[in-house]
């Protein structure tokens, strides 16, 4: 018989051969708790009542806000009013202002959305559904404020006034693209914006956001960087390692997991979420960590705000898990109803955020269907203006891009010889292949 | 020592460094001209690093300036691009190359990507240090050359000092580049060059031409080539470490070679590469990372291309062999004089 270290013999080691009186392991793959053709019950969350979760002050040690990371804040109730230590006190203005760029954010994913189906453009990303999140926490920063977005917070970046139509040209990557045709659609970059380039590779920018928050605390600055990363990709070793920078450095900055159970086809149990909720990955870094109902505006502003304040008087980090649910399939490459049950977003018991806040200001008395209506009509409008001022400067694959030569530019400071000799070759293809064909300068 | 195209205070009081002392130098020298640059990584603050590159700074410059940082190189890298972007210009060590992997996707798809990737509104003026190269019985994880990891990726730059003198001026030319550089340091010759003769005594950088270095500012442009030595019977193509190997194989076997020292691997001196051969007709590559698809496989394509009416003989390789880095078997694995005496013979042969 097998003897270990120490001498003993090990019940296990002849397991193979002759089982011993313990159970055999088994590996445990998570799943869903709603297939295709199931209805979906919520009744197992645990989702705590409007106004119940103490607010700490923004200087407490990140261990007072332990018990934030399980629970969850939430600011407006069942009848649609702000209650509790969360609610910020925005004023009307304020409100209808939210509610208006959360109806734009929604109003211009459905038209870009269309715009793929017609073969305008390859590929777009909606965020229905978590318009709450965009635009909350881009209402609670500075304009100066540094955001390092995953590919889902176009909401931020509009709240920012960023002209539609300049987001359209991206997404059409024609001649007027800022990013001259060299991205994927929706992987904008604003600088004059404070909005960092996107990338492809998920959660990269996560210690990126802390390195700038770093770069800030190292010149004495008073601007924060805030970084945002799905569920799913906060499994990534990049989310582990701008959490401990940020904690080791105390950096200003503020780190977003936005949980809204999916990641494309694997649910939320895949990055870890059935054995802790996400804002308790703070607790092992001894950050700060904050769970919001991400459905509700005045909340995620509120938590934004704290841990925002939080940041630029020097406190320290902050994560902050807005809980949520994507509405929509993960892009538009992707078919949920192969993988979840279509009434999962029917279902969602934190409903959705644009119904909940146009409630909210109608129960102030302060806003009404008809001027719900008259808005929605608005920013229809005014999307559909910016996409057919966008179209004047062509679509994908309509020939109306950057010259050839762009290709080659920006790799680089400047040109090194190998790829001026490239650059003339794919003139030279060009050339040959259509032989009257004059690059457009 | 041909140094034409290095931009030296011609009348510059030089004084002999080891190239620690000289990458010391630079560091010193460029966190006094530019309050934006910044050092980080593991062990290089209070201690000064394990090879004692970083020696001096924190307590000259200050912990805002220079810090350790967690033993994370994706956190190190990632932090740097994120530093980068507001506006410092980092100059991160990776400990040794063969821990680099961990902050690669950083490099690969980030650093090297952000200017593209955003026509231009961010920048990674950053530069990678890292120690690399084998001949210090380092084994698998303390001995490995990963540049063609690197010159493989549009938008970094890869740059090999083989001198104190040239890693003085590069650092600082890599440090004050726009774009991010991979600045890697064969470990081997911190101390003294190495010819390949590990049985003899070691030597130091004293009474060698390279060990000569300026005192303050001077830089070394990026992609351009310095002839070691110059002759008409064979190019000799390399970098780094194998330089003076090269060196010392070329003296013993009594050939004329044209030696050069690429500096920059990307963007490569093909102008000095193409000179060279087109002048001696023979062509021998050398580096110490393994063969196949290493970067001698580029620049034996570029000889191909670019002068193959007036190559004598096959263009010949003289690699690390095809394994991970050995321990016991240093001395068999390392591309040494007898590997190279070989490929020069056949080369020589007619």
């Amino acid at each position: 018989m097998a003897v270990n270290p120490l001498g003993e013999p090990q019940a296990g080691a002849e397991r193979a051969a002759a089982p011993g009186n313990l159970a055999p392991l088994s590996l445990h793959v998570p799943e869903p708790r709603f297939r295709p053709g199931d209805t979906p019950d919520y009744s197992y969350l645990d989702i705590p009542a409007a106004g119940t979760a103490p607010r700490p002050d923004e200087a407490c040690p990140a261990s007072d806000t332990w018990g934030l990371t399980t629970g969850l804040i939430r600011v407006l109730d069942d009848e649609a009013r702000a209650v509790g230590p969360w609610d910020p006190g925005l004023s009307a203005d304020h409100l209808r202002r939210a509610l208006r760029m959360m109806a734009l954010t929604r109003a211009f994913d459905d038209r870009m959305y269309r715009g793929q189906r017609q073969g305008k453009t390859s590929f777009y990303m909606k965020s229905t559904g978590e318009e709450a999140v965009s635009i909350g926490c881009a209402f609670a920063l500075a304009h100066d404020d540094m955001i390092f977005p995953s590919y889902r917070q176009q909401g931020m970046l509009i709240s920012r006034g960023y002209p539609l139509v300049d987001m359209v040209n991206q997404i059409y990557s024609n001649r007027a693209d800022r990013l001259k045709g060299r991205q994927l659609p929706i992987m904008y970059s604003a600088r004059d914006f404070g909005f960092f380039t996107i990338s492809g590779n998920l959660a990269t920018q996560i210690p990126q956001a802390v390195g700038w928050a770093m770069a800030s605390a190292i010149k004495g600055d008073t601007r924060i960087a805030t970084g945002f990363v799905g569920e799913g990709s906060s499994a990534e070793g990049d989310f582990h390692a701008g959490m401990t920078f940020a904690a080791v450095y105390n950096a200003p900055v503020v780190l977003n997991v936005v949980n809204n159970q999916w990641a494309i086809s694997s649910f939320s149990g895949f990055a870890g979420g059935e054995r802790a909720t996400f804002a308790q990955r703070a607790q092992g870094h001894g950050i700060a960590g904050l769970r919001v109902d991400g459905n509700d505006l005045l909340a995620v502003y509120a938590a934004m705000r704290w841990a925002a304040n939080r940041a630029r008087s020097g406190h320290g980090p902050t994560l902050i898990e807005h809980f949520s649910y994507r509405t929509e399939g993960h892009s538009t490459s992707d078919d949920p109803a192969a993988y979840r049950s279509a009434r999962e977003a029917a279902e969602w018991p934190l409903g959705d955020p644009i119904t909940r806040l146009k409630r909210h200001l109608i129960a102030l008395g302060e806003w009404s269907v008809e001027q719900q209506e008259t808005m929605d009509r608005e920013v229809a409008e005014e999307v559909r203006d910016a996409t057919r001022a966008a179209e004047k400067n062509g679509i994908l694959g309509h020939g109306l891009h950057h010259p050839f030569h762009t290709m080659f530019e920006d790799v680089y400071e400047t040109l090194p010889w190998h790829l001026e000799e490239q650059a003339d070759q794919a003139i030279r293809e060009r050339r040959i292949k259509w032989p009257d064909w004059k690059e457009e300068g | 020592m041909i140094e034409e195209e290095a931009v030296s205070l011609p009348d510059a009081a030089t004084r002999p460094m080891t190239m620690i002392e000289a990458i010391n130098d630079a560091l010193h020298l460029m966190m006094a001209r530019d309050p934006d640059v910044v050092i980080m990584g593991e062990d290089v603050g209070y201690f000064g690093g394990v090879f004692r590159a970083t020696a001096g700074l924190q307590g000259k410059f200050g912990k805002n300036r220079v810090f350790d940082t967690p033993i994370n190189e994706c956190g190190i890298i990632g932090a740097a691009v994120g530093m980068a972007a507001y506006g410092l210009r980092p100059v991160p060590e990776i400990q040794f190359a063969d821990y680099i992997y961990p902050g690669y996707d950083q490099l690969v798809s980030e650093a090297a990507r952000l200017r593209y990737r955003s026509g231009g509104e961010f920048t990674a003026p950053i530069t990678v240090r890292s120690p690399f190269g084998g001949g210090i019985f380092g084994g698998q994880t303390h001995s490995q050359s990963p540049e063609a990891l690197f010159t493989h990726v549009a938008g970094l730059k890869t740059v090999i000092p083989s001198t104190p003198h040239d890693a003085k001026g590069l650092l600082i030319a890599a440090i004050e580049d726009n774009d991010p550089v991979i600045f890697f340091e064969p470990k081997r010759i911190y101390n003294g060059p190495f010819d390949g003769y590990y049985d003899r005594p070691a030597r130091s950088w004293k009474g060698h031409a390279g060990g000569q270095v300026p005192e303050g500012y001077y830089s070394i442009p990026l992609g351009k080539a310095r002839t070691v030595r110059e002759g008409s019977a064979l190019t000799v193509l390399s970098y780094g470490t194998m330089i003076h190997v090269a060196e010392a194989v070329c003296a013993e076997k009594g050939v004329d070679a044209d030696i050069i020292d690429l500096r920059t691997l990307v963007p490569i001196d093909a102008e000095a590469v193409e000179k060279s051969v087109e002048k001696t007709g023979k062509c021998l590559v050398i580096h110490e990372a393994t063969r196949t698809s290493g970067f001698g496989a580029e620049l034996v394509a570029l000889v191909q291309e670019r002068c193959f009416y007036h190559l004598e003989a096959p263009v010949e390789r003289v690699t690390g062999f095809d394994t991970p880095y050995p321990h016991s078997l240093e001395w068999a694995y390392f591309p040494g004089p007898v590997r190279i005496g070989e490929a020069i013979d056949r080369l020589m042969k007619d």
